[in-house]
């Protein structure tokens, strides 16, 4: 368990970007990332087949660089993979294939898809009985896309209590959310929460509570103000 | 003989029963109908409101937790407003469901090109993994959605309101239905068209088959019946050509005549009526047919 990304980690994401520098505003998701796979999720690289793992939904299937560094630095690929992401040869592309990278739940890219694949997944899981959790991360600006209204309305209706929703606020969304985030969840029924990303310990705090009968969105605030990046 | 869409509700409640894995998903069309079934299987019938992205997103979800979606609505809400989650939220994340609209080409005549979608068939097909279906009886129907509740494929059925007077195999064959002398000029009839194509061909030199899987087409068959040098008409109740790629592949290594009748794509018909009413103003009804049929003799 860390209270910070690891620089070994870092290193993983240089692989992929090339950047020598590590710069955190540019990978708004790794502290997310980390935090769940370093002390949330109930999920290994021998149990990706388990019916009652843990699920990790990536809908905002761009920028893919700080969940491949997770992954394989948890041992679900090896991390030479990491060196030549989007070539002919690569397994890992710009947005991730789930049938092609182990440990990537859904293929990703176009916005607006995850969460409701994540709401069929969480109904699936309780109708079967698991106890298992899905837990989808978006973007501020992927929730632009009308498909997450619908799905956040079903999950609310349905009670679905094993569903997290990771909203990774970087400050993108160009028409804004008057009221914040959370409301647009909280005025359906969802239980909300908040944290900084760089804050890991209250991350963790947030992603590890949910309520039986309702699902769980957590803003996780990564703008330059919160993660005091200067602009 | 019931309606199709009645015979899918009623099959609703034997198919949960007979496997533990389905679950129905609607978008409130069609909720009445699934009551019954509904009721008898509780949290087994999913109605996510008129929210047609999550009713395949949520099926794409489902399918990755191991169930079988049934997902069903009208067919230009559930093939066109949610294109892109058939896409991505079925075929890309390489899960299954199977897929039943109602609401085929114009049989929502007073509804207008709203509830009208003569494309689904060529959409559904222009994507990889997918079959489709088209039976021209509920028993077909029925036949089909037992069939395929049970497998994790991507199948694609269109119910039709228009029916025929019997029932063939559902065995993704083409069934000789007419024969005529072995050189004779071929229809090949889907689904509900049959019996249309039958009537145009009443006493003309033609022999005629039968499909109701327009998707993949029985390939091997259409070149066993169509000979050496086919002349051949294929019938389809939706877009006009659907079929066309797959038949001139099939046919690519002998010189080939081909008419493919369907609903014309160049115009909106704007106007109301009754389903046979489109089906005359498309060239559909057994005069329709018959018209060019006759064109592939002489």
């Amino acid at each position: 368990m860390t209270t910070t990304v690891p620089p070994q980690i870092l290193d993983l994401v240089s692989r992929v970007t090339g950047d020598e520098k590590h710069d955190p505003s540019a990978h708004s998701t790794l502290d997310v990332l980390w935090v769940l796979y370093d002390q949330v999720l109930d999920v290994a690289p021998d149990r990706v087949d388990d019916p009652d793992r843990d699920r990790f939904l990536l809908s905002k299937g761009h920028g893919p660089a700080s969940t491949y560094a997770v992954l394989a630095a948890r041992g679900f690929f090896p991390v030479e993979w990491l060196d030549d992401v989007a070539s002919w040869d690569s397994r890992l592309g710009h947005h991730p294939d789930r049938t092609l990278v182990p440990g990537v739940e859904i293929g990703s890219g176009s916005l607006g898809h995850g969460l409701p694949i994540a709401v069929g997944t969480a109904l699936g899981l309780r109708a079967r009985g698991s106890s298992a959790r899905v837990v989808v991360l978006v973007g501020d600006a992927e929730l632009d896309e009308g498909s997450n209204a619908e799905a956040i309305v079903v999950a609310a209706r349905f009670g679905l209590g094993n569903l997290t929703c990771v909203v990774v606020d970087n400050d993108s969304d160009p028409l804004g959310w008057p009221g914040g985030i959370g409301a647009r969840f909280a005025v359906e029924g969802w239980a909300t929460a908040e944290a900084r990303t760089s804050d890991h310990a209250a991350l963790r705090d947030a992603l590890l509570r949910t309520e039986r009968d309702r699902p769980t969105v957590v803003v996780a605030d990564a703008s330059r103000r919160a993660t005091g990046v200067a602009a | 003989m019931s309606d199709m869409r009645a015979r899918f509700y009623a099959e609703l409640d034997p198919v949960l029963d007979a496997q533990p894995d389905a679950v129905v998903v609607l978008a409130v069309i069609g909720a009445e109908g699934a009551a019954p079934a509904a009721a008898r299987h509780p949290g087994r019938v999913i109605d996510v409101g008129i929210r047609e992205q999550a009713l395949v997103g949520v099926a794409g979800g489902l399918a990755l937790a191991g169930l079988r979606p049934i997902v069903h609505t009208y067919a230009p809400f559930l093939v066109e407003r949610a294109y892109e989650q058939l896409k991505l939220d079925l075929g890309h994340q390489d899960v299954g469901a199977l897929l039943v609209s109602t609401g085929a080409s114009y049989d929502a005549s007073t509804a207008g090109r709203t509830h009208q979608a003569p494309a689904d068939v060529a959409l559904v097909s222009a994507l990889p993994g997918w079959e489709v279906h088209v039976p021209g009886h509920e028993d077909e129907l029925a036949g089909i959605v037992r069939r395929e509740a049970a497998t994790t494929r991507r199948v694609y059925v269109r119910m039709s309101a228009l029916q025929n007077d019997r029932a063939y195999p559902v065995d993704g064959r083409l069934h000789l239905v007419r024969d005529a002398a072995g050189d004779a000029p071929l229809v090949v009839a889907v689904g509900p068209l049959l019996g249309p194509a039958l009537e145009a061909a009443r006493d003309l030199p033609v022999r005629v088959a039968y499909t109701a899987t327009p998707h993949p087409l029985d390939t091997a068959g259409l070149r066993d019946l169509a000979g050496g040098t086919p002349v051949l008409a294929v019938v389809e109740p939706y877009l006009e050509g659907t079929s066309a790629a797959q038949v001139s592949a099939a046919l690519a290594d002998r010189p080939s005549r081909v008419h493919h009748v369907g609903v014309p794509r160049d115009a909106e018909l704007r106007r109301y009526g009754t389903p046979r009413d489109h089906a005359a103003a498309h060239g559909l009804d057994a005069a329709g047919i018959r018209r060019r049929v006759k064109g592939l003799l002489g």
